[in-house]
């Protein structure tokens, strides 16, 4: 199936779907959906009859900085039914990048979310469990962006040792020792 | 030397003997961080053999030992992770950074990637290579080794 059949397949099931052929290097079917309309497109690409795009086999991101719309989101489908692929990509704005989150179609996009929200700082709308995937909980910043640096000099965060005292100690196993029921 | 008397004695003073005590008999614990600790690995298996220098015993915890070998880069992700285990370890106690990437970031030099682990924890012995041979991380360890033989008890 190529990118033109794809999109008449598309809007047949959900009319008014804002929905473009891409060329590609490769020759994938390669469609652009409108950012509005990202769930409503993947509803219909995984239930409709000619499509069954069962398995979501990647969610990436390319960064464009300085070009504007200046982020892509990818979304690689796979139909295992119909032995086909398809390759839909979404434009984002550098401002505040936001779309709507797929986990209620294919659950395991939770952590592919997760990786572009970490890596790209595009937020998912609706995300069950919006924390970053690799980076480090406190990280500032989204490293996989162009116009972050390479390399940084900060200091790595450790927690240092706590220093008790051996009256602390002592006072400690003494509260310990109370807590627990007694025989 | 107590060899022509009738009971055989040796004499020597409570610090040489801890200092052979401690050197004798040096239990890394398991910190494998990325390749270098495959050649860590081997060092310690048949064909290098640790074991001719006494510190065969790689422990699964830090409570048990006394040398920690930093073998890979450290992400910074891990950092407080690893400063976690060399508080956990009980004095006396060592560390050996191995190769590249744990003395000075090696490759990767990025964000992401700890510039030395140096930063972290206090390194006694640098073994450089990316990664270095076992008979480097062998030779590491005999210095290490060296060290303690001459580090005053008080």
């Amino acid at each position: 199936m190529d990118a033109p059949a794809l999109i008449t397949a598309l809007q047949t099931l959900a009319p008014g779907l804002q929905a473009e052929a891409a060329s590609a290097a490769d020759r994938q079917t390669t469609i652009y959906v409108g950012p509005g309309d990202v769930l409503r497109a993947m509803q219909v690409l995984r239930d409709g009859p000619d499509l069954r795009f069962a398995l979501l086999a990647e969610l990436t991101a390319v960064d464009f900085w300085p070009k504007e719309p200046r982020f892509e989101l990818i979304y690689l489908l796979v139909s295992i039914e119909h032995r086909l692929r398809a390759r839909v990509k979404v434009r984002l704005p550098g401002a505040d990048p936001h779309v709507a989150t797929v986990t209620p179609i294919w659950p395991g996009a939770n952590w592919l979310e997760r990786e572009v929200w970490d890596l790209f700082g595009i937020a998912f709308d609706g995300h069950p469990d919006p924390r970053r995937l690799l980076m480090p909980e406190d990280w500032e910043g989204f490293p996989l962006r162009k116009d972050y640096p390479v390399q940084i000099q900060m200091k790595p965060h450790t927690a240092e040792a706590l220093q008790v005292t051996q009256e602390e100690f002592r006072a400690n196993m003494q509260r310990d020792r109370l807590s627990r029921p007694q025989p | 030397m107590g060899i022509e008397s009738e009971i055989p004695v040796l004499t020597t003073s409570v610090e040489k003997m801890v200092q052979w005590a401690r050197r004798s008999s040096i239990w890394p614990v398991t910190f494998g961080l990325a390749c270098c600790a495959i050649e860590m690995m081997s060092m310690s298996c048949s064909r290098y053999d640790i074991a001719r220098f006494g510190a065969e015993v790689f422990r699964g915890s830090p409570r048990q030992s006394d040398l920690m070998i930093v073998a890979g880069r450290l992400s910074r992700k891990m950092a407080p992770a690893l400063r976690r285990i060399y508080d956990q370890m009980p004095e006396p106690k060592w560390v050996i950074s191995m190769g590249a990437c744990a003395s000075i970031g090696g490759v990767f030099d990025n964000y992401a990637i700890v510039q030395g682990v140096d930063q972290i924890v206090p390194v006694d012995v640098y073994v450089p290579g990316c990664p270095p041979r076992p008979e480097s991380l062998i030779y590491g360890i005999v210095q290490l080794q060296r060290k303690i033989a001459q580090q005053k008890l008080s």
